[in-house]
Order: structure tokens, then C-alpha cells, then sequence
């Protein structure tokens, strides 16, 4: 807190550098406070007196909202079938209405009194510097170093080392603690549940899809079947978590489109049947899912940050701030016509990570 | 052996406490004071003075409407189920029963639909939340415009900057706990901006979602994080903010009266306990009607959260929504290099950039003091139009801010003004540079001239509207003086000191040693200071008023003569006014 070379302006200052700010240099003299104003409520015991009952009348008035509230509470019915008030669940409105005028009602008085009767003489009190006194401070100063001086920790500077060390380590402890918090990431962003020749199926139903059902420019969501499958016993094979890590890496859509119109890339020649292509759902740049086709550019948007994949062209980003096109997921068909994957993906879906290489 | 113990006082005080009968209220305080000893501290606190002005009450909206976060939020907690579990809805909302959800989704429907007063406290604990944000902002801006983060107040400048911090993670980790679709695909991104990161951001992914994204372990967690751990630092640091605010007193606005040595204003006791206390009820009644009135978050309409499904118009809460913008607008780069990935397009706007934002936030205060040079305590506010440059700093951030948040809307924007998405990205792009440009500009000419028009007015006084027509045919507007108080109140401020740089010599008559960052400093102080206007001194008044004299004695002819008119200015009254006055 040394305050002598504070001071690097060629100006002088025209007040105590280590003071406070002077305000304002003497242009026009401070007039002082101005005159306490009496207010009507202080010269007219009338005027006071319809003050004292306004404010009386606000708290009174509080607790009949609160009564209200209470009726409220008990006589109207909640729930889905709920009669409404202009849109309104009656018992939330009503409950919310006379909850919040109630303590309106107490605020606003409690002001109304503040304002209007009790005193209202504006009063001065000093300020004093935040800084301790030098006194203060040399007897601080004074205590830490007797302190320091009786611990002998400047003296025995083995005892501070290794106790400096062992508190240090400590963190260790703390930090290798969180390590169970969750599994190393291992390889298992690199892959999804999709196995060569696992059917494609519509994701709400579970149904698997038949290429002549597809028209031109019709868009499906779709999963693998195995979110939908069951064992013999028929229980679910992927239940809870499992399921819902699958289905969030899985997803994908199908969308049929003019043969003439995809721009086959090398080695994708054959991972599309007659216009049929398909794509990973989760977006590359954060990995919401995609679904908002144009159906005449054959652009997928996604609605989280508008990255725009173009399906006609291996998913490549046609706009926004992803960086990576769709994963494409190589189809054919079985002999009963229904859409099945090749393999897995060939690349990791969803968003970028660090490792993805 | 025996005692004596009639000579052994029943008290260890100085003085028996029973010296004379005390009132029941009497009873209650000395003991509690024998116990405490809060007559010491009460005796300098209970009639404490604190200013008055309309813009300290914007920080006292954010200390009451957390006050209601903590009343609303313990009862939610008594409902809610902070667990991923699996469940088939069974509850009074039709469209979803016999959906399958996470026992945190069907707890919070069952908190809207079957607890009576549940979604008015689920809404009003919502309301009170942006509130509370919004508040704190807003209350930051005031703080900054005026001036108040000044020595002694930096390190309360720098708490307030944590307590927004921390307030919008706290809103964040609020938000994502109904499990619903919107919080849900919050989440899901929040995975992707974590992945983002490099070298440790697959790793902080699978330990904070205890797997794969989303696993079954992200909603408990965030649940402890939200009702424990923030808003523990939370209370923690808003004590430590009051209790700064306690020790320095409160800032004032500069007045006849008001100086750096004092703080004029009401007692604690009653009436700023009073007004205060009262407030909280206003606070506490808008956020209840809010939460009665208007609905916020319907997660009922958004369904359970669902990995492969999304809604269109995706937003955050608004206050997450302007490093959204900022992921919207990025473009989309991102490098490969010895085997690894790194994205730009969501570390850098996601990441990087609200790390920036705050780190300069927090530093504002020590880089204006680092090129003021200025050591002194500051306890007058300054008008924002006194201080150009910081306040066109301000306004400069707040118009990157407001871009980047419009950015965050840019599908809305584009689908309710039927615009191209694509070209109000590419738009916004280039404003979030140029328009802070542009708004540093405009403000800091803007705060200059009204910094001449009070000199103007302190020199040549208000302008009448009164248009007089000299002898000759020549016409002028009347001005007349302003009042002593307001003429007092626009000279109360610091001459501002343009630093040179090495130019000067310290304390003890050496030269200074110029830094390296010298010469920066002195260029920042120039474009800081140098171009402000001054407050007008003596002998400029005193000047001012020989030339309005001079030009008193030249329209004296026509005094007296022609309707000067000025008593009907509304500024006097117009009983007993001649129209042809004697003036």
C-alpha cells in the first residue's frame, strides 16, 4: 500500500494522493445541504392520520388475499383436466394472484410508511479511509513477525519444506478421488451397436423398412434393429442407460432421392441402393440430432446451430459452423427387400473430440 | 472449608446487570447482549446512513430475488427426484401418461400437475431466476457507469463479477434438471463444447456423464451441484459483498452537501429497513404474480428428453443465449494435426471466448486504474458521460453482447422478419466487430458533447425558448442562469490528467523509469482523457459572466421596451407579471 510513487502525472494533484478524491476544484463554492422540506404528512395531522390508515388498510387488505389464497388452495381442483382461465390453470392462477397481491400489499405499505411518516431527515456521517491506521499496521506487523519468529519457521527451513510438501501432496488424494466419477473413454466413441447386416427400422415403431416403400424424397428416421429387439424371454436386449447411449450414437436417417442427383463419392459407390442413401442423425459440430430436410436441395439442417449437411453430396457442410460432413452409414438390402446396413459407420459420430485423429 | 459467598458478586460483569427494572424487550436484550456483546456492534450500525437513488435499488432486486430462489427452490426440492431412472408416467397430464421418462421428468410434471401451488413455485422459482440474473447485470452496468468500481470497491467489482458467474451456471445446472427434451438437448451440446476441449475433453466428458454421453449419472450430479455447491459459494460470496459494502459505505452521487468525506442519506433505522425490507415483499409479490401469470418452461409440451429426437427454435435460457450466438456465426474450422483433432469452431466461441469475456470484465477496474494512475479512494459517482472512454468501453461490450445474443436468435429472426438465415449469419460475422467499433465511436463523441452542453450551461446558463428580436431585426435565445445547486452539482467532479510517458519524477525527485508498457499507458491515457472536457473553473464563470454583462449593457436599449417574455418560460410564476416587465 505504498502511496509515494503513485504518482506518474505531470499535473499535480490538488489533493492527499493517499486520501480520498478532492471531488471537485472550488469553481463554485459547495452551498451546503439544502434545507430539510417538510412534507405534508409532517405539518397536517390530518393528512398523517389518512397516511396511518392507507397503510393500515394495505396490511389489512394482505390478509384478506391470504385468506383468499387458503380458499383457493382448497376448493380449486388441479391437475390435467383442470378448469381453465383463459388458458390458465385456475388453481395456479388464482394461488398466484392472491399469493403475489398479498405480499404486494405488505411491501408497498411498508413503503407508503417509510415515505410518508416516518422521519424523513436526511442525515450526514463520516467516512474514514478503508486503510488501518499506521499504528495498526505496525502492531500487525509487529504480532506476525513475533509469531513467525516464535514458530522459527524462517530458521528451520527443513520443518517448513517438508511440511509445505506434505499439505501439497495432499491435493493428489483430492484429485484421484474424482477418478471413479466415470470409465476411461477406451475406444467406444469409435463405434456404435450397427453390425454388418443389422436391419434398418423406423425409430418410433421398430418396424424395418422396405426399399419399394420408399418413394423419391421421402426422409425416414430410423434406428438399428437392435433397439427394438427382444430376447426369447421377451425382455428388452438394450434397457436404461445401454439403450439410451445406443440410441444417442445410433440414430440415423434414410432419405430417398433421384439417382442422377447424389454425387457418388469414391469408394461409396455402392453403399447407396437405387437413391437410397443414409446418414448418421447426430450433427457433427455438437451433436444435436438433425432432422429439418429441404426437400428440394436435399440439405439437412440442424435446428440446435443451423450446420447444413447436403445429402446429395456424402453429407458434406454446405453451411454453418460444423466442420465435418454426416457419417454415412453403407446400406443393402436383403432378400426380402428391407434396407440392412453393410457394416458399422467408418469413421466416429457426433461431435468432434481430441483423440478422433 | 467453607465459602463466604455472600461477598462473591453474581455477576462477572463490572456492574450488576439488575441496577434498575427493566421492560420485557429490556430483558431479551441484555441477555442476549451479556451473551453477545451486538450493542457495540449495533450502536454503529443501526443508524447507518445509506444514499438514496433509484439505481441502488437494481442490485437489491438481485439480493431479494435470491432470497426467493432459496424460499421457492427448498420446496421444489421436496418433490423433485434428481434421478434418471426409468418410469412410466402414471400422473393427471393425459397426453403423456404411459410415456416413458426419467423419475426427474415425471417428478417435475407431477410437481405442475399434482401438487397444488407446485408450478406456481416451479414457475416462480423460473421468473426469479432470470431475474436474478438480469438484475445482477444490470446493477453491474450501474456499477461501472458510474464509476463506483473505484478504489476502495475493486475487489467488490470482482466478487459481483463471480456472483454473475457463478448465478449463470447456477441457472444452467437449474434449467437441465427437469430432463426434459429443450434441457436435454442443452445438455447434449454441452457434452459436444466439453469434447471440444483439447487433450482432457473426452476424459471430462465421461467422468462428468459417468460414461457415455448421457448416461444415467448427469442429472444427480448437476442436481448437488445446483442445490448444494454453488449456491453455497453463492451465499458465501453475497455476504462477503454486504459486508464490503458495509465497511466502505455506500457510494454517492455528487451534490451540494455530498463530498468524498461524507455520506449523506437516510438512517438504517427505520427507514432504509423499511424501504429495504419492504422491497423484498415487491420483489417477492412481482415474482409470485409472474409465476401465476406467466408461463415459463412447459416442459410437459416438450416431452421427455430423447437422444435422437430435437425441436426446432432450440433456445437457452437468455442469458446462455450469447456464446450461443457466438456458435452459431463461427465458422466452421477445424485442424488435424499428429493424430489429434481440434475444434475451433466449438472451442473458440464456446470455450475461449465467455473465459475472455469475463477475464476482461474482472480487469476493468485495474486497467482503467493502471492508466489513470490514480491511487485516491473514490466515493462520488461519476456521470457516465464524464467518463467518455470507460463508458464507451462499456457500451461497446454491451453491443458485442447484444449481437452475439441476436446471433443466438438467428432462426427466429430469420423465420418471424421471413430473412435468409444464411445471410443474417454472415451479417453477423462481420458486426460483432464493427459494431462495437462503430458504438465505441458514436458513444464516447456522445458522452463529449454532453459534457459541452453542461459547460455550456454553467457558462451561458439554460436555454428559455424565448427568442428575442434585437432593435436591428436580429433574433437571439434568452438564456438564463442555472441554480446554485445545479451549478454546484455539474462542477463536482475531478479534472481529468492526461499521463506522459517518462516524463515525470517521483516522490523523491528521480526520474521515472519508463516500463515497457509506457508509452502504451500514456496512448491509452490520452485516448482516455485527453479529448474530455474539463469542469469549468473559476475564472472561466467569472469571464461568463463579464460577457453576459457586456451583453446585458448591449440589449439594455431594448429592456424594459420589447416583451422579453422570459416569465412566461415556466420556470416562475405568472401572477403579477407585466408583459412589458422593467427587466
Amino acid at each position: 500500500m505504498s502511496d509515494a510513487h503513485d504518482d506518474k502525472t505531470p499535473v499535480a494533484r490538488t489533493g492527499d494522493v493517499s486520501g480520498n478524491a478532492t471531488g471537485n476544484l472550488p469553481a463554485i463554492p459547495d452551498p451546503g445541504l439544502p434545507p430539510h422540506q417538510w412534507r405534508p404528512t409532517d405539518v397536517d395531522e390530518r393528512l398523517a392520520k389518512r397516511a396511518e390508515r392507507q397503510v393500515a388498510a394495505m396490511f389489512m387488505l394482505s390478509s384478506v388475499f391470504v385468506l383468499l389464497f387458503m380458499v383457493s388452495y382448497f376448493a380449486l381442483k388441479i391437475g390435467d383436466n383442470q378448469t381453465t382461465f383463459a388458458g390458465f390453470g385456475a388453481s395456479n392462477i388464482a394461488l398466484g394472484s392472491t399469493l403475489g397481491v398479498a405480499l404486494l400489499l405488505i411491501g408497498v405499505g411498508i413503503i407508503q410508511w417509510a415515505r410518508k411518516l416516518m422521519g424523513d431527515h436526511e442525515i450526514v456521517e463520516m467516512r474514514h479511509p478503508a486503510r488501518s491506521s499506521d499504528e495498526d499496521r505496525e502492531g500487525t506487523l509487529e504480532a506476525l513477525n513475533l509469531g513467525l519468529e516464535e514458530s522459527g519457521i524462517g530458521r528451520r527451513p527443513l520443518v517448513r519444506n517438508s511440511l509445505l510438501g506434505a499439505v501439497g501432496l495432499l491435493g493428489l488424494p483430492a484429485v484421484v478421488m474424482l477418478r471413479d466419477l466415470g470409465p476411461l473413454p477406451g475406444d467406444k466413441l469409435y463405434s456404435t451397436v450397427w453390425k454388418p447386416r443389422m436391419r434398418v427400422v423406423r425409430d418410433v415403431i421398430g418396424t424395418p423398412i422396405n426399399v419399394a416403400d420408399i418413394e423419391i424424397g421421402d426422409l425416414v428416421n430410423a434406428q438399428p434393429e437392435i433397439i427394438f429387439a427382444v430376447d426369447e424371454e421377451g425382455e428388452h436386449i438394450l434397457e436404461g442407460v445401454e439403450l439410451q447411449v445406443a440410441k444417442s450414437k445410433a440414430a440415423i436417417i434414410v432419405l430417398r432421392m433421384d439417382p442422377s442427383d447424389i454425387t457418388v463419392a469414391k469408394g461409396r459407390e455402392n453403399w447407396s441402393i437405387d437413391g437410397i442413401v443414409c446418414y448418421s442423425k447426430i450433427c457433427t459440430h455438437v451433436g444435436c440430432p438433425i432432422s429439418l430436410n429441404e426437400r428440394k436441395t436435399h440439405h439437412l439442417l440442424c435446428p440446435c446451430h443451423q450446420s447444413t449437411f447436403d445429402l446429395a453430396d456424402s453429407g458434406k457442410v454446405v453451411f454453418g459452423p460444423a466442420a465435418r460432413s454426416l457419417p454415412q452409414l453403407p446400406l443393402m438390402v436383403d432378400e426380402e427387400g428391407f434396407l440392412m446396413a453393410q457394416s458399422d459407420f467408418t469413421e466416429p459420430v457426433g461431435p468432434s473430440f481430441w483423440e478422433r485423429g | 472449608m467453607s465459602v463466604d459467598t455472600s461477598k462473591v458478586a453474581d455477576s462477572n460483569s463490572g456492574s450488576p446487570a439488575t441496577a434498575k427494572k427493566q421492560g420485557k424487550a429490556g430483558v431479551v436484550a441484555n441477555w442476549a447482549d451479556e451473551r453477545l456483546g451486538l450493542a457495540t456492534l449495533a450502536k454503529k450500525n443501526l443508524r447507518k446512513v445509506f444514499p438514496d437513488h433509484w439505481s441502488f435499488m437494481l442490485g437489491e432486486i438481485a439480493l431479494w430475488s435470491f432470497v426467493v430462489l432459496l424460499l421457492s427452490g427448498v420446496f421444489l426440492t421436496l418433490w423433485y427426484t434428481p434421478s434418471m431412472g426409468e418410469v412410466q408416467y402414471q400422473g393427471s397430464y393425459n397426453p403423456l401418461r404411459g410415456v416413458e421418462m426419467s423419475e426427474a421428468m415425471a417428478s417435475t410434471l407431477n410437481l405442475s400437475f399434482d401438487v397444488r401451488g407446485g408450478l406456481l413455485m416451479r414457475q416462480t422459482h423460473h421468473w426469479a431466476a432470470t431475474l436474478f440474473i438480469a438484475s445482477m447485470m444490470i446493477h453491474l452496468l450501474r456499477v461501472y457507469f458510474t464509476g463506483a468500481f473505484r478504489k476502495p470497491r475493486e475487489l467488490n467489482w470482482v466478487i459481483g463479477c463471480l456472483l454473475l458467474l457463478l448465478g449463470t451456471l447456477e441457472g444452467f445446472t437449474g434449467y437441465s434438471l427437469p430432463d426434459d427434451l429443450l434441457s436435454g438437448t442443452g445438455i447434449r451440446a454441452a457434452d459436444g463444447f466439453m469434447k471440444s476441449m483439447p487433450v482432457v475433453g473426452t476424459y471430462m466428458s465421461f467422468f462428468l456423464f459417468g460414461g457415455e454421453f448421457p448416461g444415467e449419472s448427469i442429472i444427480p450430479r448437476l442436481y448437488t451441484v445446483h442445490v448444494l455447491l454453488i449456491p453455497g459459494i453463492l451465499l458465501a460470496l453475497i455476504a462477503a459483498h454486504m459486508l464490503l459494502l458495509v465497511y466502505h459505505k455506500h457510494t454517492q452521487w455528487p451534490g451540494p452537501g455530498r463530498t468524498e468525506e461524507n455520506v449523506v442519506g437516510f438512517p438504517m433505522l427505520p427507514v432504509y429497513a423499511a424501504k429495504a425490507g419492504g422491497f423484498f415483499f415487491i420483489v417477492f409479490g412481482v415474482t409470485t404474480l409472474m409465476g401465476g401469470l406467466m408461463t415459463i418452461n412447459p416442459v410437459w409440451k416438450f416431452g421427455p428428453y430423447d437422444p435422437t429426437k430435437v425441436t426446432a427454435g432450440s433456445q437457452p435460457d437468455w442469458y446462455m443465449g450469447w456464446p450461443d450466438g457466438a456458435l452459431r456465426i463461427m465458422p466452421g474450422w477445424e485442424s488435424h494435426f499428429l493424430g489429434v483433432t481440434l475444434s475451433w469452431n466449438v472451442f473458440l466461441p464456446i470455450i475461449v471466448l465467455p473465459g475472455l469475456m469475463f477475464t476482461i470484465l474482472l480487469l476493468l477496474p485495474f486497467i482503467e486504474a493502471w492508466i489513470s494512475g490514480d491511487k485516491r479512494n473514490h466515493h462520488l459517482l461519476e456521470r457516465p458521460r464524464n467518463a467518455p472512454t470507460r463508458t464507451a468501453v462499456m457500451v461497446a461490450l454491451m453491443t458485442f453482447y447484444g449481437l452475439m445474443w441476436a446471433a443466438g436468435g438467428n432462426d427466429i429472426i430469420a423465420i418471424k422478419l421471413h430473412l435468409s438465415i444464411n445471410q443474417i449469419t454472415y451479417f453477423m460475422r462481420g458486426a460483432v466487430f464493427i459494431g462495437p467499433i462503430i458504438a465505441f465511436i458514436i458513444t464516447r463523441r456522445w458522452c463529449i458533447s454532453l459534457q459541452r452542453h453542461d459547460e455550456e450551461k454553467l457558462l451561458h446558463g439554460y436555454e428559455t425558448g424565448i427568442i428575442m428580436r434585437s432593435a436591428e431585426g436580429g433574433y437571439s435565445e434568452r438564456h438564463l442562469p442555472i441554480s446554485e445547486t445545479s451549478a454546484y452539482t455539474l462542477t463536482a467532479r475531478d479534472r481529468d490528467e492526461v499521463y506522459t510517458p517518462g516524463g515525470g519524477t517521483d516522490a523523491n525527485g528521480l526520474e521515472e523509469r519508463g516500463g515497457r508498457l509506457d508509452g502504451l499507458r500514456g496512448r491509452l491515457s490520452t485516448l482516455m482523457y485527453a479529448d474530455n472536457i474539463q469542469p469549468v473553473t473559476a475564472e472561466e464563470i467569472a469571464a461568463a459572466h463579464r460577457h453576459a454583462d457586456d451583453e446585458h449593457v448591449l440589449q439594455s436599449p431594448v429592456d424594459g421596451e420589447a416583451a422579453d417574455g422570459h416569465q412566461f418560460d415556466g420556470h416562475h410564476s405568472v401572477e403579477g407579471e407585466n408583459l412589458r416587465g422593467d427587466h
